[in-house]
């Protein structure tokens, strides 16, 4: 018999540290202590509806009712009014900031309607912790599809018509790389998972990781037998404990379902996957850094060719495919490439997603069709910016990328159109900043990481990085001098033609932004020795109005 | 080599146990280094010549790997390690001024541990929880929209 009603507690990091496991205790002990009996509660991946800081969140599905901010306390009350009776507890629903209306189902709420979820498909709606619900939302379906009704060529045909391009930041289509790699003739092939997720203000692979582990496992599974692989890898950072836990779950249940191992579903295909953790470095999110991160080197990147699909892992041909690509294949696989290609923009196809944050009202993962404007993000989806300030500028990809200004806030999101203003998608960071932020101070932060994360290996990346974040440095304080724009633009031209990895190549990348949109601000700083906006450094740390206090 | 000396109560057995059962796997240096420091919280200086020897390696060679990677510690940590996220989102809404803070309430610099052995003050490049920035962690513990107040009383219940 089936359940009238299954609650999900949200078990992500962010309502976990604000008590989710709590409320899903009291859960169980009271759904059991009124006798319930057509009650299942389970923990979930995040519902995602940007309002992750005002967790916990709590969804009762098939209706899909949604609360919020729920306590252990509140629980005896949804059981008995909302589970026992049938009426939603109105105190604890989502109410919309700008009508003041009462949303009840998540649906409706304005940061969920406008998103379009594909690679976040399941995340909130199965317990990532169960493999069966993974499998009754359609999981390893394609797997079975794969393996038993098309040849590895038709796999990698099919992928390549999607028009999938890598999520790990350089857009590299999917289905090239693996034809890539499995024309290299070699009895040993290996297929990475790339989990890293270094670039500060990232989290949509952790939430992947976290919400949907047999996803990406199921997407690496069908790279390896599109490829010819005999072995898998995940790669993910040590900062991420609870995606470590849960892909340690997932991995054995699809072992014990015969999804890994020996004949996969007696196609004659063997693979397994193993689980590598990070140690704590960003330079290890490097193809070739990683490759050597795995087999217990120094993880530092190394110049190519040969690239890895040639000479990777032990020498052996190897392909590094991010979460969200891998999280995508299964669901091309099952609906076709023409489904895919569908959605999206002309040379982007499918959707992005990206982890908003910083000065914005609904923070947290947006899923939408590539070359959906920014404003678009911000503005319907996001909310807006929160205390009455306005937008200033909106930086995208991490250390790679970077600042677009408010100017231009119809800029699609997509691998070309951020290219065009001197940003990049990168993994999908999307911090943003208002009036108050200083950008010269931006720039700085990056390049204070980038200086620290650099391995030092190549000579431009690692006096160069020094040199610009001293000149930065210098300005912020009010001890800029003229001539120091040019000098840093220079060395910014210099540090990315001239470095051996990517780091180096694209760590100057908010610099240049950020002179070139907001050069104004440079000046200021040195001429003046006035922040324009505020300084950083005093910023006060303040309660935001707006926003229910969290506990 | 270097002799070093040996610190109280690190037991070079288990040390070596760990090596022999993570020996069959391939690639086994991090991994063995990361179980080791899972079980002490930090790589007691003495493991290094044992992993060296049963990986067939220099002592150098192990040395460098566990220098390149932020997450490995060679001394002893505060039983409370508190981490500073400073990740562009938490640095956008104030994590420099609770490392501030936390710098001054414990006496200590980041990457420093108290005397007493009970703080390690350290930060990390984001912890992917950017969502409630600012965040400081302490052990495992996330601990989102930190501000001053919120820090001083997580100090505080620490002691007691
Ligand atoms: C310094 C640096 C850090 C990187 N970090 C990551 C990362 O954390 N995750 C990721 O998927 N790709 C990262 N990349 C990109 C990868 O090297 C690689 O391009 C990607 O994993 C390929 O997967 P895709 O084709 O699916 O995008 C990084 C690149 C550089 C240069
Ligand atoms: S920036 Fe602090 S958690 Fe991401």
């Amino acid at each position: 018999m089936g359940e009238a009603y299954t609650v999900f507690v949200c078990a992500e990091t962010p309502c976990l540290s604000m008590g989710s496991e709590d409320v899903y205790r009291a859960f169980e002990a009271e759904v059991k202590r009124q006798g319930l009996s057509n009650v299942a509660v389970e923990i979930s991946g995040c519902h995602g509806h940007g309002l992750c800081n005002h967790g916990p969140s709590v969804v009762v599905e098939p209706e899909g009712i949604f609360y919020l901010g729920v306590r252990p306390e509140d629980v005896p009350e949804i059981v008995s009014a909302h589970l026992r009776d049938g009426r939603p507890v109105e105190r604890l629903l989502y109410r919309d900031p700008k009508s003041g209306r009462l949303i009840a189902r998540y649906h409706d709420v304005d940061f969920y309607r406008k998103q379009c979820r594909v690679i976040l498909r399941n995340c909130g709606r199965i317990n990532p912790e169960k493999i069966d619900h993974y499998i009754a939302a359609g999981g390893y379906r394609a797997l079975a599809k794969a393996l038993l009704k098309m040849t590895p060529e038709q796999v990698i045909e099919e992928i390549k018509r999607s028009g999938l391009r890598g999520r790990g930041g350089a857009g590299f289509p999917t289905g090239r790389k693996w034809e890539f790699a499995r024309n290299v003739c070699s009895p040993e092939k290996f297929i990475i998972c790339n989990a890293d997720e270094g670039d500060p203000g990232a989290f949509m692979d952790r939430s992947v990781l976290e919400a949907d582990p047999h996803a990406v496992i199921e997407g690496l599974t069908i790279g390896g037998y599109a490829i010819g692989a005999t072995t898998g890898f995940i790669y993910v950072r040590a900062e991420y404990p609870l995606a470590v836990k849960r892909l340690r779950i997932a991995l054995d249940q699809a072992r014990a379902k015969g999804f890994l191992g020996k004949n996969i579903l007696g196609s004659g295909f063997t693979f397994d996957i193993y689980l590598k953790e990070g140690a704590g470095a960003f330079v290890c999110g490097e193809e070739t850094a990683l490759i050597a991160s795995i087999e217990s080197q120094r993880g530092m990147p190394r110049p190519r060719p040969p690239y890895p699909a040639q000479a990777g892992l032990a020498g052996k041909p190897t392909t590094i495919n991010n979460v969200k690509t891998l999280a995508s294949v299964p669901i091309i696989i099952d609906r076709g490439a023409a489904w895919f290609a569908g959605i999206g923009s002309e040379k982007s196809k499918g959707t992005t997603v990206l982890a908003l944050s910083g000065k914005i009202v609904n923070a947290g993962l947006v899923e939408v069709p590539m070359g959906t404007s920014l404003s678009t993000i911000i503005y319907d989806i996001g909310g807006g910016i929160p205390d009455g300030k306005r937008l200033k500028a909106v930086q995208t990809g991490g250390p790679s990328g970077g600042c677009i200004p408010a100017r231009i806030p119809d800029t699609p999101v997509d691998f070309e159109s951020l290219a065009m203003v001197g940003s990049i998608m990168g993994s999908g960071g999307m911090v943003v900043m208002d009036e108050e932020t200083c950008m010269v101070e931006v720039a700085r932060y990056f390049l204070s990481f980038t200086q620290a994360e650099s391995c030092g290996k190549c000579v431009p990346c690692r006096l160069g990085t020094k040199q610009m974040l001293e000149i930065l440095t210098r300005i912020t304080e009010g001890k800029g001098q003229e001539g120091d724009v040019e000098t840093l633009l220079k060395i910014a031209r210099t540090v990315k033609e001239t470095s051996l990895c990517g780091l180096g190549q694209t760590c100057p990348n908010p610099v240049l932004s950020t002179i070139h949109y907001f050069r104004d601000e440079y000046e200021a700083h040195i001429k003046e020795k006035r922040c324009p906006a505020s300084n950083w450094e005093r910023l006060p740390l303040k309660s935001r109005r707006g926003v229910r206090a969290p506990r | 080599m270097r002799e070093v000396d040996r610190s109280p109560g690190v037991n070079l057995e288990r040390i070596k146990e760990i090596v022999a059962e993570c020996k069959v796997e391939r690639w086994a240096l991090i991994p063995v280094v990361q179980r080791i420091q899972n079980e002490f919280g930090y790589v007691p200086p003495e493991a290094i010549p044992i992993v060296a020897k049963s990986m067939k390696l220099f002592p150098s060679q192990v040395q460098g790997v566990i220098s390149f990677y932020a997450q490995f510690y060679t001394k002893p940590r505060g039983r409370q390690v508190i981490r500073v996220c400073r990740g562009t989102a938490c640095h956008v809404r104030g994590a420099e001024t609770l490392l501030k803070m936390l710098e001054e309430r414990l006496g200590i610099q980041e990457g420093e541990t108290t005397p007493d052995m009970e703080y390690t003050l350290e930060t990390v490049a984001c912890i992917g929880v950017c969502t409630l920035a600012p965040n400081v962690v302490v052990n495992d513990a996330v601990h989102g929209y930190m501000d001053p107040e919120k820090l001083a009383k997580l100090l505080t219940k620490g002691e007691g």
